[in-house]
Formats: structure tokens, C-alpha cells, sequence
């Protein structure tokens, strides 16, 4: 019977538990407890996943409202895929959260740390679980607003800035969404995104509809953090506490990346997006810059942090480019760097936060030597950051395989040149961490350096191994990917 | 603003009549205008005059913040608490239908115990917020 259930309990299980996590009242009652429920989220997410490659699509009706008029939670091979990397990251990153907690946030506020957490992530379940655009909206300010009170928890002052700054370029994206859902409703009178994915096709090139798609389209960059839409996403990452850092990274823009699909996919339809408006070139040149620029700001940049965040906002690009080519093979390109881009940059920041543990700071000056004194956390961002440039054997190799794959099949060979450009760039970027960490010598009056808590390396480790593993082993996530791209592709969900 | 006797005094005759009209927009929510939302706005609207006038201590001791958290955690555990006990009735999240054998009277019990859940936790919350705003050093 509980089967049934499994798609609204995905997203009601963490808004539940968010305010028992208030009422614990102390950090580690807090922490356990938010263990169990992510572990229970993950098992739900891989069961629901299950359900959808054997069954076909769920559909589950809230509050026994028939849809289109009832809300309708709405699952397949997509967004199945996107709630088990959610639920996932989530669930690795909590033996984590212990110790970085009770290192950078407040003793009297680590149970209200942990709920926000959970409403952050329930915020994320929802957008990706529902199938009705309003109720998409709603749950992006839970995740947004849940996300600027966790970015603010930082323990530089720096953080409440970069916290401010993400409220108001998010809140502008969001509301963006907003006006362009509300012309949709306006024209259709409806909010089901299956019965939108009917109706709206049929309303032709219409101005309503062409100012729903303009709007929805730049919301939605704005919250994936594309290219010229990424100023709030380095800060933001760079200032937040590491937990938080590597949470988002490995979540957020993910999220943002799968509303475009959905979106431009299932409620425009791919035939409006780009053949009857020009979204391919919009959509490739924009990511190109994103995958140039931002990796090459990541090149000069002297906090390690930072350095990560501008290779997000490069690697964003990859998934720009896939979904711009609009193929079989870029959609699935895309999918697969979603899952490979979270473990790569979710271990990243996981280590990162590691070494602000033991360190105290995460400037590349400080990283000197550090080969030596934190071996084990070191190689877990010399493994990640390969993963990065794109290396054989790691996951990064297999989405860029496929990205460079769609361009060749599409006669873009210089897209392809250009994210093989951004490979070599993203290898210089890790090349100076590398440098500082092995090939410069610490200090010599520098303190004895601990290697980080096991906890720490534990998460870390999980998330870099399953680079590895994801990077060999490529019948799941390709497999999986591919058939949610044909879905997609196919025209109805 | 102890010099204020006008504003002491009818403060003082309006504060219980505003709780009591908080009290009928709750109950009023399932068949008239109103609900759970209102109600808690408009009983946090008496709090605040309260505070304003006589101070944010005098709402501390009949309202104490530990008190406040612990009520909006109840509200959502409430409302939430509806969803889980319809999906255990045999229906889908929120069916209140499911909540009794009859249909109706599932669906009145339902949305009654929601709104209450809705009105406790926004009265607490708003009540927070003028707090922490108030007390801003």
C-alpha cells in the first residue's frame, strides 16, 4: 500500500521532519535525525526510480483532486533520475554535516541548521517530483529562500552579502517564472505540465506564448547560474559553510538544469524551442562563453573555494551545450553530466571544506605542502579535479564522450573543439592546485596539520569513489539517461 | 509609553475584542470569508498592539519566544499530520474524504483541523518576527 504513496512522501517526508528537527532542539539529536530521514529519501527515491524503468510513468494525485484540475506529482525516467542524485548527494553528505556543523555554525542554532537543510531539500524533491508548473514555482522560493538563510550561516562576514546577493538575483529569476507561468495560465487555463505539453503546441506562435517562453527561459538560466546570469553563484558558493558549499554545488543548478528541460522540452516542445525560435544558437553560444570564461577565471583564482565555484559556472556550460544541441545524444550528455557533475563537484567542495577544517582557510598559499600533511583529502581533489578536466576512467570523461559525441553527430565540430578547449583550460585550473599542494613545500614554520576527521573523509571519499565507479561503470547512468532522453525528445512525458 | 493614557486605555478595550474577531475568521474559514491564514495575521495584529504600547517584555511573558517556536512547529506538524492520517485512512496525501466514513463530514473535519493548523503557526511566526524586529540592537 505504501507503494502507492512513495512520490508525495519523497517530498512531504522533509517537510515533516524539518520541524520535529526545531523541536530536538540540540545539534546531534538533530543530526542523527536528519541522517535517518536522508538515507529513508534515498531508499524512497531508488525505489521510485525502480517503479518508473520497470512501470512506465507514476502519476499520483494529491489530495484525490483528478488532474489536470488537481495537483499532480508526476514522475518519470527524468526526473526520477534527478530526485535519486538529490536524495543521493544528500544522504552521502551527512556523516559529513556532523563535523563541519559543530566547527562553523552557532551552538544554539545546529538543530535549526539541520530543518532549514531539510526544507532546502524538500524545496529541490518538489520541484523536480510535481507536474504542475504553479506548484514548481512554490517550491522553488522553498528552496531558494531555505538556501539564502543556510548561504548566510557562513562564518565571514562576506557570506551575508553574498547572501543578499543571491535573494535578489534569485528572487528576480523566480518571479521571472512566475509572470511566464501566469501567461501560460492566462491562455490555457491550466498548470498540469501534461496537459500544458497538449495545449500549448496547439496556441501556434503566439505573443502570449512567446512571452511565457522568454520569461520562463531567463528565470530559469538565472537559477541554473548560465552564463551571463552566474555573478550570484561564486560568491555564494565561496562564502557558504562547506556542508552548504558542496550541498548546493552538487543540487542546486542541477535542479535549475532539469526545470529547462522540462520546461523547454515537455511544455514548449522541442519543435517551438528551436526550430520555430532560434534556442540551439542562443543556447550553444551562451554555454561556449560560460565554458571559457568561467574556466578561465578559474585559472586566476587564489582561494580554492573560488576556484571551484568558477569551474561550476564552466561546467554549467556543459550542461547548456547538451541541452542546446537538442539531440538523443546531447540531452543524454547533458543527464549523465548532472549525475557525474554532482559527484565531481560535490567531493570537491566536500575536501575543500576538509582542508578550511584543518587550516582554517582554503587559499591556495595555505595549500602548500599539503600534499604531504593531508595525503588522503588531497588525493580525493586531485581525483575529482581529473574528473573535471574530463580524464579517462573518471565520470567526467563519459558526459564530455557524449557531449563532444552530439556535436559531431550535429556537424558542430567547433562546439566540440571548444569543449575540448575547456577540458585543457579546466586541467590548468586544477594543474595550480596541484602545484600548491605537491610541488611547493610547506612553510617551515608552519603548525603540524592533522589529516581531516574520519567522518569527513568518509563523505568525501563516497562522493569521489563514485566518480570513479560512474566513470567505469556507465550502464546506469548512460542506460538510464538515454531512455529519459528519448522520452524527452519523443514529445509527450 | 506610559504617558500615553489614551492610547494605554483603548488599547486595553481593543486587544481582547481583536483575539475574539481572530478567533471567528478561524472558525468562520470553511464557509465564509476567513480562514486559518487571516486568523493568525489578525491575533498576531493584537500581540503587536500589544507590544507596541506596553512593550516587547509584556509580550515576552504572555507569549515567550521558546513557547512561539515550539507553536509553529506544531501548526506545520498539524497540518502535515492531516495528510499523513488521510493517506492511512485509505486515501491519497490530504484526501480529507478519507478522514471518515463519510465523505462530507471527512472533508469538514479535514479542512477545520488544517485551517487551525495554519492559524496557530502564522499567529506564532508573525508574533517572532515582530520580536526579533523589535528587539534589534
Amino acid at each position: 500500500m505504501i507503494a502507492t504513496h512513495l512520490p508525495v512522501l519523497q517530498v512531504a517526508v522533509p517537510l515533516i521532519a524539518a520541524p520535529v528537527c526545531v523541536l530536538l532542539r540540540r545539534g546531534n539529536y538533530a543530526w542523527a535525525f536528519t541522517t535517518v530521514v536522508c538515507w529513508g529519501l534515498l531508499a524512497i527515491a531508488a525505489l521510485l526510480l525502480d517503479q518508473v524503468m520497470s512501470g512506465g510513468t507514476i502519476s499520483y494525485r494529491l489530495g484525490g483532486w483528478v488532474p489536470p484540475i488537481g495537483i499532480e506529482y508526476r514522475l518519470d525516467g527524468v526526473n526520477a533520475f534527478v530526485l535519486l542524485i538529490l536524495a543521493g548527494t544528500a544522504a552521502l553528505m551527512m556523516p559529513y554535516a556532523r563535523e563541519t556543523v559543530e566547527r562553523e555554525v552557532r551552538p544554539g542554532r545546529q538543530h535549526l541548521f539541520y530543518a532549514i537543510f531539510l526544507l532546502a531539500l524538500t524545496g529541490l524533491l518538489g520541484i523536480t517530483a510535481t507536474g504542475d508548473v504553479f506548484n514548481i514555482y512554490v517550491f522553488l522560493e522553498i528552496s531558494s529562500l531555505a538556501s539564502y538563510v543556510l548561504i548566510a550561516q557562513g562564518q565571514r562576514r562576506r557570506a551575508l552579502t553574498a547572501s543578499y546577493q543571491y535573494l535578489i538575483v534569485g528572487t528576480i529569476g523566480a518571479s521571472l517564472i512566475l509572470i511566464g507561468v501566469g501567461f501560460l495560465y492566462a491562455k490555457t487555463g491550466t498548470l498540469n505540465i501534461a496537459d500544458l505539453a497538449v495545449r500549448v503546441p496547439a496556441l501556434g506562435e503566439t505573443p502570449a506564448v512567446l512571452a511565457a517562453f522568454a520569461f520562463i527561459t531567463v528565470g530559469v538560466l538565472i537559477k541554473l547560474a548560465l552564463f551571463p546570469f552566474h555573478v550570484w553563484l561564486p560568491n555564494a558558493y565561496a562564502y557558504a559553510p562547506s556542508m552548504v558549499s558542496a550541498f548546493l554545488a552538487a543540487t542546486a543548478t542541477k535542479v535549475g538544469a532539469y526545470m529547462l528541460l522540462r520546461f523547454v522540452f515537455t511544455v514548449f516542445g522541442i519543435h517551438f524551442a528551436f526550430e520555430t525560435l532560434p534556442l540551439t544558437e542562443i543556447l550553444l553560444a551562451l554555454s561556449l562563453i560560460a565554458v571559457l570564461a568561467g574556466s578561465l577565471v578559474a585559472v586566476f583564482q587564489t582561494d580554492l573555494k573560488r576556484l571551484l565555484a568558477f569551474s561550476s559556472v564552466g561546467q554549467i556550460g556543459y550542461l547548456g551545450v547538451g541541452i542546446g544541441l537538442a539531440s538523443v545524444t546531447g540531452v543524454t550528455g547533458a543527464l549523465v553530466h548532472v549525475f557525474n557533475h554532482a559527484l565531481m563537484k560535490g567531493g570537491l567542495f566536500l575536501a575543500a571544506g576538509a582542508i578550511a577544517c584543518r587550516l582554517g582557510a582554503t587559499d591556495l598559499s595555505a595549500l602548500h605542502g599539503l600534499g604531504r600533511r593531508m595525503p588522503f583529502t588531497m588525493a580525493a581533489v586531485v581525483i575529482g579535479g581529473l574528473g573535471l578536466v574530463g580524464v579517462p576512467i573518471t565520470a567526467g570523461f563519459v558526459s564530455k564522450w557524449y557531449l563532444v559525441q552530439a556535436a559531431f553527430e550535429e556537424g558542430l565540430w567547433p562546439v566540440a573543439l571548444f569543449v575540448l578547449a575547456g577540458s585543457l583550460i579546466a586541467l590548468a585550473y586544477v594543474g595550480r592546485v596541484i602545484e600548491a599542494a605537491y610541488f611547493r613545500a610547506a612553510p617551515p614554520d608552519a603548525e603540524p596539520v592533522r589529516e581531516a576527521p574520519w567522518a569527513m573523509q568518509l563523505s568525501t571519499w563516497a562522493m569521489i569513489a563514485g566518480s570513479i565507479y560512474f566513470g567505469l561503470h556507465t550502464d546506469l547512468t548512460v542506460g538510464i539517461a538515454e531512455r529519459a532522453a528519448a522520452a524527452l525528445l519523443g514529445g509527450a512525458p | 509609553m506610559t504617558e500615553h493614557l489614551v492610547l494605554r486605555v483603548i488599547s486595553k478595550l481593543l486587544i481582547p475584542p481583536i483575539l475574539l474577531f481572530a478567533l471567528y475568521v478561524q472558525m468562520h474559514g470553511d464557509y465564509g470569508p476567513g480562514g486559518g491564514f487571516q486568523a493568525g495575521v489578525i491575533f498576531a495584529a493584537g500581540l503587536v498592539l500589544y507590544g507596541l504600547v506596553f512593550g516587547t517584555a509584556a509580550v515576552r511573558a504572555v507569549a515567550p519566544p521558546r513557547l512561539l517556536v515550539v507553536i509553529a512547529c506544531l501548526g506545520v506538524l498539524l497540518y502535515a499530520g492531516v495528510g499523513v492520517a488521510s493517506m492511512i485512512g485509505g486515501g491519497a496525501f490530504l484526501e480529507y474524504g478519507a478522514l471518515s466514513a463519510d465523505a462530507t463530514h471527512g472533508n469538514h473535519v479535514g479542512i477545520i483541523i488544517i485551517e487551525i493548523g495554519v492559524g496557530i503557526a502564522v499567529a506564532a511566526v508573525m508574533t517572532i518576527i515582530f520580536s526579533v524586529l523589535a528587539e534589534w540592537r
